[in-house]
């Protein structure tokens, strides 16, 4: 960090090269503000080609893009719901990203987090008040998520398996778990439309933040991610990580303790969407059933890498993708296209995205000499 | 007593393994040509449901379900070819991009899908090759479909052309060392982008299996991560197209428990018997990863077991 503390008698050299030294970060940094700006507006210039040889006008889509994601405040609180389980599904992505692990698995640990936390909740009802037991449900919901992603953690540091295919795996593991005991022993029995568990009822339900009609999970959200940005970077905790992932070797041949560091941050990852699960039940559903795999994990995958997988990035880029999510049932009706849509669009920017990736270090304007030792 | 339930639920299980291993097989087949030239292909699910969708259409449009699969078949390679391409940029991650392309295509699969969910399409015909027992069950369990013949030959071909050809040693040196490739003059990125496409195609192939065949129409539960867990076969397959036939039987055979315990009245675990090839997978994955001789069939320039 350079030019927090000035001390007395500091030489006016040094403070030049400081302060050189600052305007260096900044270009430097600019580079990782850009590049995935000119990816995005790249991915809605083909999106926009693609609507007109399909006979839609993009100017109506984005039009409806931004009434329903942004332009009312109704909407607008709308897409900041949405954007509270993305942040924390993302976070679910960052922090193994920080590591060089590539885990997929935030949809199955938000289901199996959210299923856990609505099943703890049933003997509680109408014993224990409701403050005690919604942090109990969350703190069962981010157990059971630690422990779902820990075990591809586990295994990747064990047993060499590929993280990737792991947690995805278990994202199918963990739906089928929760549809077995949902279809079953869980099963509210008074409910015969749609298979859930019991409802924890209107007087356990996550409170709405004062004068918001948004939940608690977007500022928690928030919290968790400003809270993580800080482990990550600015604990020792954090440096073993983002060394680590500079080189697995040579963090094992400087005695860090990789195999912790590992299981750490994919418990911490599943931690975050198992929070997300949590909420998911606790302040939209009421229960848990099939309405709880919506694509948060998906999505958050693609949230993640937008931001570069920087936590404070992820709650600006889950707010956008908030916003696309939730007009897409407005785009859906206005334009008569297939819910698909949003999907379509998203998998189009992640490619578009990674191919952007291949940019870096091409622009000359982000290049400063001798600044080449600093990320 | 109990001897007739499980003779049922084994025949089942044949019958399953036999129709729905040949989804596995395609895929896994197109992912061990891909890896076999040293790149991973994790987009082969988006490739599979996309193949479904193209060849339900086509198929629907045209009449012929052999246009059908070989339209999915051209998606399938369409995708490959983009990822091939993509791939050979710099500074770009293979396993990331592959997630992407499972977004791409399914997203792209669903969105021209939707008129086609209604409409019937003709399938594709089965060979019975068991009418000749007597016995319905085992006669329906080995109804066969020609895509199995063909992904089996497939197999056989492949397994020849790795050992046999010139095209099978330059795929085979690309995968191994992209230094020695170059060094014999070979363009390894052109290696690799075809490498890609042909596994595509395949997956692509897979696909037309799903909605044409078995379970036979288009639908958006159609593919629920076959497409993945062949990626992750072809690693239990040490990368060999002959066992890869094997294992694609396998988890034909998890895949059918859960319906096959249903036919006999065994209900209870259905949701739990549908993890089953999951379970199997990751259980597989567990098995051969950490094992050296599993490994030293891998192709060295393979990022997935690096």
């Amino acid at each position: 960090m350079t030019g927090v503390s000035e001390p007395i008698g500091v030489l006016p050299a040094v403070v030049a090269e400081e302060q050189r030294d600052f305007s260096v970060r900044i270009r430097r940094n600019a580079e990782y503000v850009v590049i995935p700006l000119i990816a995005l507006a790249a991915s809605v210039v083909l999106f926009s080609l693609f609507l007109i040889a399909i006979g839609k006008s993009p100017l109506t889509f984005f039009a409806l893009v931004e009434r329903g994601g942004f332009g009312t405040a109704f909407s607008l609180q709308n897409t900041l719901q949405r954007s509270a389980p993305l942040i924390l599904t993302a976070l679910a992505v960052a922090i193994p990203a920080r590591l060089g692990l590539i885990m997929i698995g935030g949809e199955g640990a938000l289901v199996m987090g959210g299923f856990a936390a609505a099943v703890s909740a049933i003997p509680l009802l109408g014993h224990v008040p409701p403050l005690p037991t919604l942090c109990l449900m969350a703190l069962v919901g981010v157990f059971v998520g630690a422990g779902w992603v820990g075990i591809a953690g586990l295994l990747r540091y064990a047993r060499g398996v590929n993280e990737t295919i792991a947690s995805l795996l278990l994202t199918y593991i963990g739906i089928a778990t929760m549809n077995f005991f949902v279809e079953g022993s869980f099963r509210d029995i008074s409910n015969p439309n749609k298979p859930s568990t019991k409802p924890i009822g209107e007087a356990y339900m996550v409170g709405k933040i004062p004068g918001t009609d948004v939940h608690w999970g977007f500022a928690v959200g928030i919290a968790v991610a400003i809270a993580l940005h800080i482990l990550m970077t600015r604990t020792t905790f954090g440096f073993a990580a983002r060394m680590t992932g500079g080189s697995m070797r040579a963090a094992q041949a400087q005695g860090l303790p990789v195999g912790k560091l590992i299981i750490a941050c994919t418990m911490i990852a599943g931690g975050c969407a198992g929070l997300a699960g949590f909420f998911e039940v606790a302040a939209i559903q009421g229960r848990a059933n099939a309405s709880l795999i919506a694509g948060y994990g998906f999505t958050g995958i693609l949230v993640s890498f937008l931001a570069r997988h920087n936590a404070i990035a992820i709650i600006f880029v889950a707010i956008l993708f908030g916003g696309i999510v939730a007009s897409g049932g407005l785009v859906q009706r206005r334009m008569d296209m297939p819910d698909a849509t949003v999907l379509l669009l998203q998998g189009l920017t992640f490619v578009v995205l990674l191919v952007s990736e291949t940019l870096y270090g091409r622009f000359k304007i982000f290049q400063v000499a001798g600044a080449a030792d600093r990320t | 007593m109990n001897q007739i339930p499980v003779l049922i639920v084994l025949v089942a299980m044949l019958g399953g393994a036999l129709r729905v291993s040949t989804p596995f097989m395609f895929v896994a087949l197109g992912e061990c040509l891909t890896e076999k030239s040293g790149r991973v292909n994790l987009g082969l699910e988006g490739t599979l449901v996309l193949g479904a969708m193209c060849a339900y259409a086509v198929s629907y449009h045209s009449g012929s379900p052999w246009f059908g699969t070989l339209a999915a078949g051209g998606a399938g390679a369409a995708l490959g070819a983009l990822h091939g391409y993509i791939c050979k940029l710099p500074r770009v991650n293979d396993i990331a991009i592959g997630i992407a392309m499972m977004l791409f295509g399914t997203g792209l699969a669903f969105f021209f899908g939707k008129p086609y969910i209604q409409p019937t399409a003709p399938r594709l015909g089965s060979i019975g090759l068991g009418d000749w027992t007597g016995n319905p069950q085992l006669a329906s369990a080995l109804q066969i479909n020609s895509l199995l013949i063909v992904g089996i030959l497939g197999a056989v071909l492949l397994n020849w052309a790795f050992t046999n050809t010139r095209w099978g040693l330059i795929v085979r040196t690309t995968g191994d060392s992209a230094a020695a490739a170059k060094a014999m003059g070979i363009s390894v990125d052109l290696v690799r982008f075809l490498a890609t496409t042909a596994g595509g195609f395949l997956a692509g192939v897979g696909g037309a299996f799903l909605s044409l065949y078995y379970p036979g129409s288009w639908n958006q539960g159609l593919s629920s991560g076959q497409g993945l867990m062949a990626v992750a076969l072809v690693i239990f397959a040490r990368w060999n197209p002959l066992r890869c036939v094997l294992a694609a039987l396998l988890f034909g055979a998890a895949g059918a428990l859960g319906p096959a315990l249903q036919s006999v009245g065994i209900t209870q675990g259905y949701y739990f018997f549908n993890a089953a090839p999951y379970i199997l997978t990751l259980l597989i994955m567990i098995g051969s990863s950490g094992s050296k001789h599993a490994m030293r069939d891998a192709p060295s320039e393979l990022s997935i077991t690096k």
